[in-house]
C-alpha cells in the first residue's frame, strides 16, 4: 500500500521536474505554430489551429505579418553559416586538440604544464575583452568577415575545452596497454590510432559535442567579426526584431529549427557518452 | 655463447640509480627468474629489455646483435604485463591475434584462427575467446595476456610477475602449468617475481636483484644453501634467517662461536679466519629439544606461532639474544614449553658473513 502511495508521489515529482525543464521548450514549440495575434492574446490559448506559415516564411525568406510590411530574413543562409562554422571549428579542434591532449597526457616536457594552463586561461578571459583588438587586427590583415577568421577565433573557446577533457581520458588509459600493442609489433602511430583513440572515444565524443554546442551558441564573436554574409543563426535571429514589429512566432520557429541540430547530435552521440570501455582491462 | 647478453646496463631517473652496471648472460631456452624485493628495479629492467625504456648506458645483445636502440616493435620480444594490459575494446580472440596480425601482414585468416585456438586451448581459455576483457575473470585475463605473449612464438618472453594479481588457487595451478607450457615453445623466459618460493619453484636459474645489480645468479638450490651475502640470505626463507654478531675461533675440526659470552660450536670444515663476523643460521637448521646434549645451549621460551604447516618458536638465550627456530608440527608436540629447553645447530648448515660488507666469507 505504502509502495503505491510512494510511487504515485514519485510520479508527480517526476512530472513536476519534467514540466519545469521542458515547459519553456514546449511553449516555444507551440508558439512556432501560432500566428502573432494568437501569441499576443491576453489570455493565452491552449487550442488553436496550427499554422506552418512561420516555417514556410523562414524557409522562403519572406513573411507577411498582418498589419505590417513584408519581412525579409536570411535564416536559411544563417543556418548554413552556423553549420559551416560549428562543424569547421570542431574539426579543426579535433585535428589539433586530440594529438595535443595526448602529448600533454603522456609526455612530460619542459613548460608543458604552463602551456596547458595558458590554453585553459583563454577560457577565463571574457570575450568582450579581446574582441576589439581582434577586430582591428583582423581588419588590418584582411581576415574580417571570413569563415576562416571566425573558425580561428572559435578555437579560443573549443580548443581548451577539448584539450582538457580529452587529456583526462588519455591519462586514464594505462600506458602499458599501448606498450603491449607496440610489443605485438605495431608502430607508435598504429597504437595511437587503434588503442588510444578508441579508448578515449567517450571523452572525445563528449568534448566534441560540448565544443559543437559552444560554437553553435556563440554570439559575440560572430556579431563583431563578421557581416551578415557569414553570421550564424544566433546573430541572424536579431534581424527578426525590427522597428515595426517583433514577430514572436517567427522567432520561436527560428529557435526550434536552430536547436534541432544540436539535439539530434546529442541523441546520436549519447551512446558513446555512456560507454565505460576502459573498465576491466586492467586488473581489479 | 649466451643468447641474451646484458652488459653493464645502467638506468637512472634523475639522481636515482635504479639499475647500475648490471650484467647477465642468459642461455637460449632458459627459464631465468629475476627475484628482488619491491622497488629493486625488476620492472625497470624488463622495460629496458622490451624497449619501453631506453638504458642510459650499457648494451643488450640478443643473438649477438645489439638491440639497445631498437623500438619495442622491432625486437623479437614479447611481454606479459603484471596488470595484464589487455585491449579493452577487443575481444579475447583479437587480443591474442594482435601479434600475429602485426608481424605477419599476409597471414590468412584461417591460419590466425588455428594459431589462436591452439594457444587458447593449451591455456584452457578456448571457451572465452568471444568475450571482452571486462567479462573475463582475473585468471582468464591473465591467461589471455600470456596467450598473447606466446602466440607468435617469440625468441624471448618477458613475464612481469604474472601471478601477482590472481588468487592463490590459480597462482598454484599456474605455477604447475606454466613451465610445461613454456617448455613446449622452447623460448627464453625472463620471469619477474618477488615471491622467493615462486622463484625457487620455476627458475632454472635465479638472479637476485637489489642495489641495482644481480648479486647472485645461480640455481635455486645453490642460492638457498650458499647465499653470496647476508642480504640474499635474508630474502630467501620464511621466517628469515637468524643473524647475530659473534667472534669465531677455529678449533680442531670445528668453529667456536662466541656471542657475548655464550659459546657454542659449529662443526664446519672451513677456511674462514678467526675474528668478528656475522653468523647466519636458518630457523629450520636449529634443533629444539627438552633434553640437554653435549653441544646444546639452554634457552628460554618466548612464544610460538604456526607458519605454513610448521611451528615457529621464538626463544631467548641467557645473554638476551633472540632466535627463531622452526619445527614440523609433529616435532613441536614433543616439546614441553614449561620444561627447560635447549637448542643445538645442524652441522654444516650455518653461514658466516663479513661484518662490514655482509658478503659470505666462504
Amino acid at each position: 500500500m505504502s509502495i503505491n502511495v510512494w510511487s504515485i508521489l514519485k510520479f508527480f515529482a517526476y512530472v513536476a521536474i519534467i514540466m519545469f525543464f521542458l515547459f519553456p521548450i514546449a511553449w516555444i514549440f507551440n508558439m512556432s505554430f501560432m500566428t502573432n495575434d494568437e501569441i499576443l492574446r491576453k489570455v493565452p490559448v491552449l487550442f488553436y489551429e496550427p499554422t506552418f506559415k512561420n516555417y514556410i516564411g523562414l524557409w522562403e525568406g519572406e513573411i507577411a505579418i498582418e498589419g505590417f510590411a513584408t519581412m525579409y530574413v536570411y535564416f536559411k543562409q544563417n543556418l548554413i553559416n552556423s553549420a559551416i562554422l560549428s562543424v569547421g571549428s570542431v574539426s579543426v579542434t579535433l585535428l589539433l586538440g586530440v594529438p595535443a591532449a595526448y602529448a600533454f597526457a603522456r609526455y612530460k616536457f619542459k613548460g608543458g604544464e604552463d602551456i596547458a594552463f595558458t590554453l585553459l586561461s583563454f577560457r577565463f578571459a571574457p570575450a568582450l575583452l579581446i574582441i576589439l583588438p581582434l577586430n582591428l587586427y583582423f581588419s588590418e590583415i584582411g581576415l574580417y568577415d571570413s569563415y576562416f577568421a571566425l573558425i580561428w577565433v572559435y578555437q579560443l573557446i573549443t580548443l581548451p575545452l577539448l584539450l582538457w577533457i580529452v587529456r583526462g581520458y588519455f591519462e586514464d588509459i594505462s600506458p602499458d596497454i599501448e606498450y603491449a600493442y607496440r610489443l605485438d609489433g605495431h608502430s607508435w602511430f598504429q597504437s595511437f590510432w587503434k588503442i588510444s583513440i578508441p579508448l578515449a572515444k567517450p571523452g572525445i565524443a563528449a568534448a566534441s559535442l560540448l565544443c559543437f554546442i559552444y560554437a553553435w551558441n556563440n554570439f559575440v564573436f560572430a556579431l563583431i567579426l563578421g557581416s551578415s554574409q557569414i553570421q550564424p543563426v544566433t546573430v541572424g535571429a536579431l534581424a527578426f526584431i525590427t522597428a515595426s514589429a517583433i514577430p514572436y512566432g517567427l522567432i520561436a520557429c527560428g529557435i526550434v529549427v536552430s536547436v534541432l541540430p544540436t539535439l539530434i547530435l546529442a541523441l546520436f552521440i549519447q551512446k558513446y557518452l555512456v560507454q565505460g570501455l576502459s573498465l576491466g582491462a586492467i586488473k581489479g | 655463447m649466451s643468447y641474451l647478453d646484458l652488459d653493464n646496463l645502467s638506468k637512472s631517473f634523475k639522481d636515482d640509480k635504479i639499475i647500475s652496471n648490471l650484467n647477465a648472460k642468459i642461455e637460449k631456452g632458459e627459464f631465468f627468474v629475476v627475484f628482488g624485493p619491491s622497488g629493486s628495479g625488476k620492472t625497470v629492467l624488463l622495460r629496458l629489455l622490451s624497449g619501453i625504456m631506453m638504458s642510459d648506458s650499457g648494451e643488450i645483445k640478443m643473438d649477438n646483435q645489439i638491440i639497445n636502440e631498437l623500438h619495442p616493435e622491432e625486437r623479437d620480444v614479447s611481454m606479459a604485463f603484471q596488470n595484464f594490459a589487455l585491449y579493452p575494446h577487443m575481444k579475447a580472440f583479437e587480443n591474442i591475434a594482435s601479434p600475429l596480425r602485426a608481424k605477419n601482414k599476409n597471414m590468412p585468416e584461417n591460419e590466425i584462427h588455428e594459431k589462436v585456438n591452439e594457444i587458447a586451448n593449451l591455456l584452457k581459455i578456448g571457451h572465452v575467446l568471444n568475450q571482452f576483457p571486462k567479462e573475463l575473470s582475473n585468471g582468464q585475463k591473465q591467461r589471455t595476456s600470456l596467450a598473447r605473449s606466446l602466440v607468435d612464438k617469440p625468441s624471448v618472453v618477458l613475464l612481469d610477475d604474472p601471478l601477482r594479481n590472481v588468487d592463490a588457487k590459480i597462482r598454484f595451478e599456474m605455477r604447475l602449468e606454466l613451465p610445461k607450457v613454456l617448455k613446449e615453445f622452447n623460448t627464453t623466459v625472463i620471469y619477474i617475481t618477488q615471491d622467493f618460493r615462486e622463484a625457487m619453484a620455476l627458475g632454472d636459474r635465479i638472479a637476485v636483484l637489489y642495489d641495482g645489480k644481480f648479486n647472485d645468479i645461480d640455481s635455486p638450490k645453490n642460492i638457498y644453501q650458499n647465499p653470496s651475502s647476508l642480504t640474499t640470505a635474508k630474502l630467501f626463507g620464511d621466517p628469515t634467517i637468524n643473524n647475530f654478531d659473534a667472534t669465531i675461533k677455529k678449533q680442531d675440526g670445528f668453529v667456536e662461536v662466541d656471542v657475548n659470552g655464550e659459546i657454542f660450536n659449529l662443526k664446519k670444515n672451513t677456511k674462514i679466519q678467526d675474528g668478528k663476523c656475522i653468523v647466519g643460521i636458518r630457523p629450520e637448521d636449529i634443533v629444539l629439544s627438552n633434553d640437554h646434549s653435549e653441544n646444546s645451549i639452554e634457552v628460554e621460551f618466548r612464544t610460538k606461532t604456526p607458519l605454513n604447516l610448521r611451528i615457529v618458536f621464538l626463544v631467548r638465550l641467557k645473554n638476551g639474544l633472540e632466535l627463531l627456530c622452526s619445527t614440523t608440527e609433529e616435532e613441536s608436540h614433543l616439546i614441553d614449553e614449561n620444561k627447560k629447553m635447549y637448542i643445538s645447530f645442524i652441522e654444516e648448515k650455518s653461514h658466516f658473513f663479513d661484518i662490514e660488507t655482509k658478503r659470505n666469507l666462504e
